[in-house]
């Protein structure tokens, strides 16, 4: 019998994050295999309206530790909290997102705990007790399955990468006074872009590139609105400076796997292919017919991206209405 | 300010990867081997760091004979000493095991500051920076595009999902480092030189006094590798004008695909 599964939600401002409903399905999927409970840890400042949700995805206990200290993340207060929790509860899996939060506990977690841990994962399975995580290497040419030993064993999920099911767990909310600990990070100051779609999470990308030909994005940006989706950029795009780094998609930038995903101007080198091909659809527009991203394309059109963004902005609006 | 920067030497992004005959590693018969390009962030930001306030700059890296070469290009940058562990152990190791030798290699060695890439692009793990930090019981803040270092100490600006965050550390301190951070330089052909009189350390685990048995068996293990699958699709859509041509497109879309 196994000592239960953690799901480690995340919240910015006092919303969910999308990949924290991904963590707590597919946590309570684990428990189901597992044959134990779904706790959540919700962690924040002035979070009490949230921390009844886990209970809608499957959790059966929900801990919530309401601190002030913990109302921006900080790798030590976080760390500290998550592993006295770990300590007392024992679980066999800690499973979280993993985005930017996710991907530093995780880690530090897994050095303080000495406890597996299987980064930026696709899909999990369980074999014998045992969680085997599948999860791309080498910027997404490779994909590997990766057994876990000891306890616990921790999955930090791929934002995107797995679905949401709603589930109707016990929810039993359990908050804890807990202390966190001797801290070094000092909280200095935080800008977020507002109704910026974070391109990581985003089910739409469209993406230009060298056939962009300048800084002007704005046929892009218009498709990308419309589908309520970001705009990302391939790495001749963001050394020419007409993006900025954050936007860059491929293997040393980030990696998004969204249900649609548009490569405008983009030739489709190697490491950017990398970085969007478990994109669930891919639509390429390239002038060159040549250009190596057709194949790796679900549907090409050779043309102008300059007359082709705007004519399909068009007919998918049409369609909206 | 003394500074270490931790590197690995990978397979260049260009390379295609291709899988070896044992299903759990790649073949490296045509692999052209580099600097992690985060971990050439490390080195640049490293070396601005000294030019600016003096100090120097140590390589630490874990593995193969062949990362000596990664190790020469940094010290051709500007970097001033380089250390590689290279022991049987290491080979074997998964990302937690070589973050307990780097933090054996570097504990008793003088620093301030510690800086790695965020992550390495062969493993893509995000695993070995962040793990160094917690095993020398320092403060870490990772995916850095920007740090300033006043009265002993930093204070980096890192990204979060559709923004930033500042944070302040007091040092030493360990940060890792995400693209924006800087533009690398090259090596110049008098610091290619240069770097072959530079000190460069090979070194085994028993040399930084840790025991084989205290790393122990990898807790993580690779099963199996295989290709991501093949897009059967490839379809172009071809038509009499632009107008039909994406309205048989956005029908698939709908349609078909139902992505839109």
């Amino acid at each position: 019998m196994s000592n239960g599964v953690i799901a480690i939600t995340e919240q910015s401002e006092g919303i969910f994050r999308k990949v924290t409903y991904e963590a707590l399905s597919e946590g309570n999927r684990l428990a189901e295999s597992l044959g134990c409970n779904l706790t959540a840890v919700v962690l924040g400042s002035g979070i009490e309206n949230i921390s009844d949700e886990p209970g809608k995805y499957g959790a059966d206990k929900i801990i919530v530790v309401d601190n002030q200290a913990l109302s921006e993340y900080m790798t030590d207060a976080y760390t500290n909290v998550v592993a006295d929790i770990v300590n007392k509860e024992n679980p066999s899996v800690l499973i979280m997102g993993a985005s930017s939060q996710g991907k530093d506990m995780s880690a530090r977690l897994s050095a303080r705990l000495n406890a597996p841990l299987a980064m930026d994962c696709v899909e999990i399975r369980v074999e014998n007790g045992n969680i085997i995580a599948t999860r791309p290497m080498y910027g997404g040419k490779i994909l590997a399955d990766v057994a876990l030993y000891g306890k616990p064993q921790i999955v930090a999920i791929r934002p995107n990468a797995m679905g949401i099911a709603e589930s109707s767990g016990a929810g039993v909310i359990e908050k804890l006074d807990i202390d966190v600990g001797k801290t070094d990070l000092m909280f200095v100051e935080k800008k977020l872009d507002i109704g910026k779609v974070e391109l990581t999470e985003a089910d739409v990308v469209v993406s230009g590139g060298r056939g962009m030909g300048g800084p002007d994005f704005s046929v892009i940006e218009e498709l990308a609105e419309l589908l309520g989706g970001a705009v990302g950029a391939s790495r001749s795009a963001v050394d020419e400076g007409w993006r900025p780094p954050s936007d860059q998609v491929g293997q040393t930038g980030k990696v998004v796997s969204p249900n649609l995903y548009v490569a405008c101007g983009i030739s489709g080198a190697i490491q950017h292919l990398a970085g969007m091909s478990s994109s669930k659809v891919i639509v390429a527009i390239n002038k060159d017919d040549e250009a190596p991203i057709f194949p790796k394309a679900d549907f090409g059109i050779v043309g102008d991206l300059f007359e082709y963004v705007p004519l399909i902005t068009e007919e998918i609006k049409k369609l909206k209405s | 300010m003394e500074i270490i920067v931790l590197l690995k030497q990978v397979p260049a992004t260009e390379s295609f990867i291709g899988i070896a005959d044992d299903g759990v590693s790649i073949k490296t018969e045509y692999i052209k081997w580099v600097i992690n390009p985060y971990d050439e962030f490390a080195v640049e930001e490293a070396l601005r760091i000294k030019e600016a306030q003096g100090g120097s700059v140590t390589v630490v890296s874990a593995g193969q004979e062949r990362a000596v070469e990664a190790i020469r290009t940094a010290l051709a940058m500007g970097a001033d000493k380089g250390i590689l562990i290279k022991d049987p152990v290491v080979d074997n190791c998964d990302a937690l095991g070589i973050a307990r030798i780097l933090a054996a290699a570097v504990k008793d060695l003088q620093f301030d500051l510690i800086i790695a890439g965020q992550r390495a692009v062969d493993d893509d793990n995000f695993q070995v920076g962040t793990a160094v930090a917690e095993f020398l019981g320092i403060p870490n803040i990772s995916l850095v595009i920007k740090e300033e270092i006043a009265d002993g100490k930093i204070k980096c600006q890192r990204t979060v999902e559709g923004g930033t965050v500042v944070l302040e550390a007091p040092l030493p301190a360990l940060f890792t480092t995400q693209r924006g951070l800087n533009e690398p330089r090259y090596a110049s052909l008098p610091g290619i030189m240069k770097a072959k009189k530079k000190p460069l350390d090979i070194k085994s685990l028993s040399d930084i006094g840790v025991d084989a048995s205290e790393i122990g068996e990898p807790k993580s293990k690779i099963l199996a590798m295989k290709l991501p699958p093949e897009r059967e699709g490839g379809r172009i859509i071809k038509g009499d004008s632009s107008q039909s041509i994406v309205a048989e497109l956005v029908n698939a879309l709908h349609k078909e695909a139902k992505v839109i």
